[in-house]
């Protein structure tokens, strides 16, 4: 009686684990605002498994650096840079969580569920980075410009929404910032639309945008009668990632010069390191000849000016600031940062500096229609085939086959709490490779139920035969589970996406069988036998 | 309760001369195929271009070979793909013009190009469009290869480990004939041999082997408990005795692969087809091709053992004199001196 509890209690734990891992959850996704067209994180409640490109759709492409143009010494190196950059730009793309990892050593696998157009793709990877430092906005031409853009934006009927509240303009420009600009926001009586939604930063040129406003900011600035009001000569720059100040997040937008000082095929070498006397993450660089020429010329210009550094568009990083003239050596200082975002900013620097070719080695894509179709016919066979043996099993072997079945939907439960447990991919050949093991694993109830049938016939009471058959089935039963399971995890070892999804739905297939079939159909056994002490002959 | 094959008492292993020519006969259907024909290598191994296509109205297939050979791409296959409406157009390596890296992917353009003039922009969709340049292709080959020769070394070990040699080399040699036996069919069948398809192999490997352990398992069991009998009637129960077993298992793993062939869809069949051959070869290899090897390495290399066999005498219940080898005609162990338990 204890006993039958004790095993209760452990399959009624499996139960409520399974079904934890298989609660729909909320995630965090990154996903494309339909309106303004940009990036926006939001907040979706899903089932915890996640499905392969070839279920749901999307774009797979596995990358690696280009060699045929040259010889590139360290290819490691060089596809771990390409891996940051492709990440930043994939942002551009708008796909739901991508994949930019890198494989073996050489190679930059990109993946973009969802995503149907792969030239554009391709078009957005591959195209080199560029690399350019701008001087920021040093005399605020930019912020004195404002109150005429707000003019601009007036007159065609933009309104300022419901965010923009009044007590914005007081905040904006409060504090140390240049007598004009206070004067034009006084003039303009009314807040503008543009300039409530900016926020004075900590240095010229420095704007912060609330990180929910900016693709409305963006939206703003790229009005052609909003370009027409830009002082000459000064362009406006994003920062590269959104920052925290206090409780909000903000995303900078920077006023720079229009013409770089210089750009990134001029840089030779960047690393990261600390400064051992002033224990500031500092990052060293090196330009080449005919760099480090201009480079002088124009940072002796500009000393105590700040420097943006942009990365294909994107402002990289707080702009540090000149202190003296720089020649081919230069260094960038970044104060009490880390040395991690030290030596982000380096590769960054190298990236932009040694752009190198990435070449496309594979390309896959599928489109969601077509996913779509396979998780539909692929349920549809799995169905179909779980009844076939249900009726095999029911049939043949009466209650006990009723007892396999109640353990196959255990086993069906457990599988697919593996797969979402542990994160694993559910690919169409791991559908296909999860329909093929409901039939294989109802082999070890076969094996028992046989077994006990022999016992049985050898004349010996139900309760022996019953555990006879369990002992006896045993040997068998591990031997060729095991069998399986090594080649399953050869085909894991070698194997790439859908091939690997096989094999992982196999193997938990496997495990989840032994579980089911042995330990969850031996204790439905047990309880028969004990509320019907008086049976003579098992329904077998 | 029903009981298939209860007490069934079949001699199987005096059939072995009549399996093993039939196997034989159709390896050699299949390397005649293999020889003429080849594999058909899906564009993973081999580096090439695949665009299937949906199309919004039936077109024939002469149009669209005819769009594609006015885009430059004549080396390419065009066939349908499950539906009338659905295509694929595959241009292996070496048989389009366009080769390396980026050329896999110009086929590939190219192909929506002779769409676009052919039955128009919004006419099609492309469901599918893989690009594999050459290098990938010999790496997939290459993996392929070692997953192959990996498992079986595995497997050898594993067995080595679990029973004495002599039952893990009939093992290994009903799982080498599997592969061979799949390998046939996949070519006759003119298969696409893709990873997932290896993956089928493998699975079949998988799956043979648990079944010839299935009965090896009997075998060692029953050389222990029935000490009088010799190694071929003991390899006759063993089969008889598990043949019920044999009988669910493998309807219920036919049921959900005719499932997966019947109603999975057009991309997973190759690997319901290897899979339901390989259920097939499977069971036949467990006992047409183990057991009988087993009786003959140890008639060659004779166990001492109980775990090993005593006589190979042979005398077959039933049939005493057709199948009889003609060494050792007693069943009772001459030479082998029984441990005493």
């Amino acid at each position: 009686m204890g006993k039958i509890r004790q095993r209760l209690y452990v399959i009624g734990a499996l139960i409520i684990m399974s079904i934890v891992s298989l609660v729909p959850r909320n995630s965090k996704q990154r996903v494309i605002d339909q309106q303004t067209g940009r990036m926006k994180d939001t907040t979706v409640r899903r089932l915890p498994i996640n499905l392969g490109l070839d279920l749901q759709g999307g774009i797979h492409l596995a990358l690696e650096v280009d060699q045929t143009k040259g010889p590139v010494p360290d290819c490691a190196d060089a596809i771990q840079r390409a891996q940051r950059v492709v990440r930043t730009r994939i942002d551009e793309f708008g796909t739901t969580e991508p994949v930019v990892q890198i494989q073996g050593r050489y190679r930059l696998i990109v993946e973009l569920a969802g995503e149907k157009d792969p030239a554009r793709a391709r078009g957005i990877i591959q195209r080199t980075a560029f690399l350019e430092f701008r001087i920021t906005d040093m005399k605020n031409l930019f912020k004195d410009a404002l109150p005429q853009m707000d003019a601009a934006l007036r007159k065609a009927g933009v309104k300022a929404r419901g965010a923009a509240a009044p007590s914005a303009v007081a905040q904006l420009f409060g504090g140390d910032t240049t007598k004009a600009a206070r004067d034009s926001v006084a003039e303009a009586n009314a807040p503008g639309v543009l300039s409530s939604l900016l926020f004075q930063g900590q240095l010229p040129g420095e704007y912060l945008v609330p990180e929910e406003q900016w693709p409305l900011v963006d939206s703003l600035v790229q009005r052609p009668d909003v370009k027409a009001a830009m002082p000459r000569g000064i362009e406006l720059r994003w920062g590269a990632q959104s920052e925290s100040r206090g409780a909000r997040a903000y995303r900078a937008l920077y006023a720079v010069e229009s013409r770089p000082i210089i750009t990134g095929e001029e840089l030779i070498k960047a690393v990261a390191r600390r400064d051992p006397v002033t224990n500031q993450s500092i990052v060293p660089f090196q330009l080449s000849h005919r760099g480090a020429r201009k480079f002088s010329e124009e940072t002796a210009r500009h000393i105590n000016d700040y420097m943006a550094i942009i990365l294909d568009g994107r402002v990289q990083g707080q702009p540090p600031v000149i202190r003296g003239q720089i020649g081919a050596n230069g260094q960038i200082e970044l104060g009490n940062k880390s040395l991690q975002e030290a030596s982000d900013l380096a590769l960054v620097l190298r990236a932009g500096a040694l752009p190198a070719p990435l070449t496309i080695v594979d390309e896959r894509s599928i489109s969601a229609t077509l996913g779509a179709d396979s998780i539909h016919d692929g349920v549809r066979a799995g169905v179909v085939g779980v009844l076939l043996v249900i009726v095999i099993m029911i049939g043949y072997y009466r209650v006990s086959g009723a007892l396999a079945v109640a353990a196959l939907t255990l086993y069906c439960l457990f599988t697919l709490a593996g797969l979402a447990a542990f994160g694993f991919t559910l690919t169409l050949p791991g559908l296909a490779g999860f329909v093929l093991s409901i039939g294989i694993a109802v082999d070890a109830n076969v094996l028992i139920f046989e077994r006990i049938r022999e016992e049985l016939v050898h004349g010996k009471s139900l309760r022996l035969a019953v555990d006879d058959g369990f002992l006896h089935a045993m040997n068998a039963i591990v031997d060729s589970n095991v069998s399986t399971i090594l080649t399953a995890l050869i085909l894991y070892a070698v194997g790439t996406g859908p091939v690997q999804g096989f094999a992982i739905t196999l193997i938990i297939g496997i495990i989840a069988s032994m579980i089911s079939a042995i330990f969850v159909v031996k204790t439905l056994f047990l309880i028969w036998l004990q509320r019907r002490p008086d049976m003579v002959t098992l329904s077998i | 309760m029903i009981r298939l094959f209860a007490n069934a008492n079949y001699d199987f292993i005096k059939w072995r001369r009549w399996a093993f020519s039939l196997t034989g006969g159709i390896m050699l259907v299949g390397l005649g195929f293999l020889l003429t024909r080849g594999l058909n290598y899906s564009i993973e191994f081999t580096g090439g271009t695949l665009v299937q296509f949906e199309l919004a109205h039936n077109v024939p297939t002469g149009n669209i070979r005819a769009a594609l050979d006015r885009v430059g791409l004549t080396g390419a296959d065009v066939y349908n793909f499950g539906s009338d409406t659905s295509y694929v157009v595959r241009a292996r390596l070496g048989e389009s013009a366009a080769q390396g890296e980026a050329g896999t992917q110009a086929v590939a353009d190219a192909v929506a190009r002779a769409l676009d003039q052919s039955v128009g922009s919004g006419q099609y969709q492309i469901a599918r469009r893989e690009a594999v340049g050459p290098k990938v292709g010999r790496e997939l080959q290459g993996k392929a290869l070692v997953a192959i020769l990996l498992s079986f070394v595995i497997t050898l070990i594993y067995l080595a480990f679990r029973f004495e040699w002599r039952f893990g080399l009939a093992a290994v040699v009903a799982t080498a004939h599997d592969i061979v036996a799949t390998i046939a069919f996949i070519s006759v069948m003119h298969l696409e041999v893709s990873l997932v398809v290896v993956g089928a192999v493998l699975t079949v490997v998988g799956y043979s082997l648990n079944d010839t352990i299935i009965i090896f398992d009997r075998v060692r069991e029953n050389l222990r408990k029935y000490r009088r009998q010799n190694l071929y009637e003991i390899l006759n129960l063993s089969i008889n005795e598990t043949l019920p077993r044999s009988v669910l298992t493998h309807g219920t793993t036919i049921a959900t692969t005719l499932a997966l062939l019947l109603l999975a869809g057009e991309v997973i069949r190759p690997f319901a087809w290897v899979m339901s051959f390989g259920i097939f070869t499977g069971t036949f290899s467990s006992i047409y091709i183990a057991a009988p090897v087993l009786l003959w390495i140890e008639k060659r290399w004779p166990g001492e053992d109980a775990r090993g066999a005593r006589t190979f005498g042979a005398r077959a219940p039933a049939t005493p004199a057709a199948a009889a080898p003609p060494a050792a005609p007693t069943s009772s162990p001459p030479r082998a001196p029984q441990p005493a338990r």
